[in-house]
């Protein structure tokens, strides 16, 4: 499915280009806080200042998924009046309540006040809608926000410093010939560009290998998260209300849990979901299918009965923390948010240090970028500033302390002894044990042979509290421009079938919650041939995490590709 | 003489191919509040034709026109970066935006028409969102100009304009003289995307306000909606084994 491109000789081959000051690639809640923060910056000392942002969804918020409660402690430090200005904080936490679930019965575990999962003070939010409300703001204080254009490339200036980013060519047809359309991308230079692009990001795999950033720390280890929003009845609406709950469907080994938040935004809506590990080791899991059955468990589906299904999606999310945190800044440019990956795991928050370390970007870079006469080495302006300012900041002690909690579920005893290590060491010692405990290494290595493991019988979707997964595929909106090369592509078209199918059993057709994959028999009779939908993808990044054999590489489609998340 | 302006009148729609609509809980329409909004299909196609039209100088000026709140500027943006000359904004908003329709849009292209001179007025056949299929008619009526609608082809010839026309028995091609009113189908053309630089450059370009009541166009409705409803749930069919069973069922509900 890789293929070259062919050559464009008719076409006309010249980039537009512009500059900016600052260019910065993802509308997030890490973008968007530090654009926003530049421009404060720069009105409050009265400088000129360009910023530029892209984003690949076809509105900002569009391919934003969260659970969320959001701790509001990064978003007083932007905007103290955030309230006035009308942030849609509408749902204070009012009651926090933690399961661990069997198969048929419920074990509360009690939520006390300095458990990493307490929730007081914070807010449920619809995190699209907040990321919207975010844009506004960037828009007012004069950021020029681009969404429905993705960047594709990453640019160099002769001295190997980041120079900015290229948006993608559009226009190209299936096979890779240009259409009558086809148009050039434009190229946007920038003295720093900071790269948003969230969990796993397709800019930041080429820069950690460009720069060497990840010599010094863990590989990133990941979680999917799948996600529905239902309109449920009157009644059992208790709005402000978190639940979470780990144990069943997930066996002890599996990392993984599952939330449900009342939201209070006038109508009866419920945000719910399952998050499971990507190091799960059994390759015929299923998290869309975990995630289904999850649902029928008789103290969720007491909230679901009578309701409806209007929403789904999911995204990968990072579950590495301190251990995993690579170098963040390199000449020309510097990592934020989600993308090295600031969440803190067992608080299953990442959305507060995504923005302070927008924030801190922000701050660093101002005074180097508008310097009246900057000696810089390179023609990229580095600015190292920003680590040491995320390490002097409450960012690093939060990740800090909470830096053994998940890897203590790596044990013999899985999630009971990562229950009792966070009771025991956490909850008394908050993180201050002098030892570090270490990942289990890459989630792509950690699947086993297909035959030395049992498949999982999952019960049929019953169509009122379970869906089959196309179904759920048509709630997220997705959709991609037809005639274009698939954005999944393979490094190596043999290995699906001789390796994933072959060893694995094709987990591809599993872990991936949009449909995308699937083997199909060939045409010709003999043999399986994978067929990669891309239309239906969802922008995850699953597959290029838990593909065993790192096959798989996501590049981004046509920007406004994608899914349609209204306030997910 | 050669015509000097054309109106490509456009509209913001849900776009209703993909994403999620529900109905709102008080059945008085759909949610829209957070769903994706874009240019109608159907009228990037007529900003395509209008622009095509430019480039091979049968026109000199394209203005591109709408009718909706503040988000509709954006829209009238991706048409300038599409090679649109100018922009006007009719603002609409509140109430009056929910009661729109065909016949007060048709009223205000028409009274701009007439205010700006142009000379063809170019609309998408329908809206995505509603499917009248009934506001480029409208206009043509209300200016009392011909028009060509479902047009797949479009050549100017002089003082007239050759439309092929697509219809239900197969493509029919009329001659009409400007001024005139067209809309567009879907084999028209196929638009091009609205690149970066050109946004960037559209920034530049002038987007001009006005109210309908300038206008003299009063907006209000002579429709009334009742009541929205999602459609009913398919039933799932039944496989028969014989013929004698399929008539046996269809008696059995009534139906023969």
């Amino acid at each position: 499915y890789t293929f070259p491109l062919l050559t464009l000789d008719s076409v006309e081959m010249e980039r537009f280009a512009d500059e900016a000051d600052v260019v910065i690639v993802g509308g997030g809640p890490a973008g968007l806080s530090a654009a926003i923060r530049l421009k404060q910056l720069a009105n409050e000392q009265e400088k000129e200042l360009r910023v530029c942002l892209v984003e690949k969804a076809s509105q900002i918020g569009a391919h934003t998924l969260s659970g969320a409660c959001l701790e509001p402690s990064a978003l007083n430090e932007l905007f103290s009046d955030w309230k006035e200005r009308g942030a849609p904080l509408n749902t204070p936490v009012t009651e926090d309540v933690f399961s661990l679930l069997t198969k048929k019965y419920r074990i509360p575990v009690p939520m006390l006040p300095g458990l990493p999962m307490n929730n007081h003070g914070n807010y449920i939010v619809r995190l699209g809608h907040f990321v919207r409300w975010l844009g506004e703001q960037a828009e007012e204080l004069g950021v020029e926000i681009y969404p429905g254009y993705a960047a594709a490339e990453v640019l160099f200036h002769e001295d190997g410093s980041v120079k900015g980013i290229a948006t993608n060519d559009v226009g190209i047809a299936k096979d890779g010939s240009p259409k009558d359309v086809f148009e050039r991308g434009m190229e946007l230079h920038a003295k720093v560009t900071l790269f948003g692009e969230g969990c796993h990001g397709h800019l930041a795999k080429q820069l950690y290998r460009q720069f060497n950033l990840r010599e010094n720390c863990e590989p990133q280890t990941y979680a999917i998260g799948l996600k529905e929003v239902w309109l449920i009845d009157e009644k059992k609406w208790r709005p402000g209300r978190v639940e979470h709950s780990v144990g069943w469907p997930l066996n002890r080994n599996t990392y993984g849990g599952s939330f449900l938040y009342h939201l209070n935004e006038g109508e009866p809506l419920v945000a719910l979901g399952v998050v499971v590990g990507l190091d799960y080791t059994n390759p015929y899991l299923s998290p869309f299918r975990e995630f289904q059955r999850w649902k029928h468990h008789p103290f969720i589906a007491k909230t679901l009965e009578g309701g409806n299904r209007i929403a789904y999606g999911a995204r990968a999310l990072n579950e590495g923390g301190y251990q995993c945190l690579p170098k963040v800044t390199f000449p020309g440019g510097m990592l934020i948010g989600c993308s090295p990956g600031f969440m803190n795991v067992p608080k299953i928050k990442g959305t507060h240090t995504a923005m302070k370390s927008g924030m801190l970007a922000a701050e660093a870079i101002f005074p180097k970028v508008t310097a009246k006469d900057l000696a810089s080495e390179t023609a990229g302006l580095h600015v190292p500033e920003y680590e040491d300012n995320l390490k002097k900041s409450w960012i690093w002690k939060e990740l800090y302390s909470v830096r053994n909690i998940r890897p203590s579920f790596h044990s013999y005893f899985g999630l009971y002894g990562g229950m009792v290590y966070t009771g025991v060491f956490y909850w008394i010692l908050r993180g201050k044990e002098p030892w570090t405990l270490k990942h289990a290494g890459l989630d792509s290595a950690q699947l086993r042979p297909a035959k030395e493991c049992t498949a999982i019988e999952y019960p049929k979707p019953d169509g009122k509290l379970s869906f089959d997964l196309l179904s759920s595929v048509a709630l997220s909106g997705t959709n991609h421009e037809g005639d274009q090369p698939p954005h999944l592509t393979l490094k190596d078209d043999s290995v699906p079938v001789a390796n994933n199918l072959a060893i694995y059993d094709g987990p591809e057709q599993r872990f991936c919650p949009a449909g995308v994959y699937e083997y199909v028999p060939l045409e010709t009779g003999e043999g399986m041939r994978l067929q990669i939908n891309a239309q239906n993808c969802v922008h995850c990044k699953t597959c290029d995490i838990k593909d065993p054999s790192q096959n798989i590489n996501w590049v981004v489609p046509e920007g406004s590709g994608g899914p349609a998340y209204n306030g997910m | 003489m050669s015509p000097a302006s054309v109106f490509v009148c456009l509209s913001l729609t849900l776009l209703s191919d993909y994403p999620v609509i529900r109905v709102k809980p008080d059945h008085s329409g759909v949610v829209t509040d957070g769903v994706k909004h874009s240019m109608n299909p159907f009228c990037e196609i007529a900003v395509e034709e209008a622009v095509k039209l430019k480039e091979k100088k049968f026109i000199k000026e394209v203005v591109a026109v709408s009718c909706g709140p503040t988000q509709v500027t954006e829209t009238i943006r991706t048409a300038l970066a599409m090679g649109c000359d100018r922009g006007i904004h009719v603002e609409v908003s509140g109430k009056d935006y929910e009661a729109m329709g065909p016949l007060q849009i048709a009223k205000i292209f028409a009274a701009l028409a007439k205010k700006e001179e142009a000379s063809l007025v170019i609309l998408g056949k329908q809206a995505i969102d509603d499917d009248c299929n009934q506001t480029g008619q409208m206009t043509a009526a209300l200016l009392d100009w011909p028009q060509g609608t479902f047009a797949s082809e479009v050549t100017i010839d002089g003082e007239k304009v050759k439309v092929v026309r697509e219809i239900d028995g197969g493509l029919e091609t009329i001659k009409i003289s400007m001024p005139a009113v067209l809309t567009a189908d879907l084999r028209l053309n196929t638009p091009r995307y609205a690149t970066l630089p050109n946004i960037m450059k559209a920034k530049k370009k002038k987007i001009a306000n006005m109210k309908p009541a300038d206008l003299g166009v009063d907006m209000v409705s002579r429709v009334e909606v009742l009541r929205v409803d999602e459609p009913p749930t398919r039933l799932a069919g039944v496989k028969v084994e014989t013929v004698d069973d399929l008539v046996a069922k269809l008696k059995a509900n009534g139906t023969i």
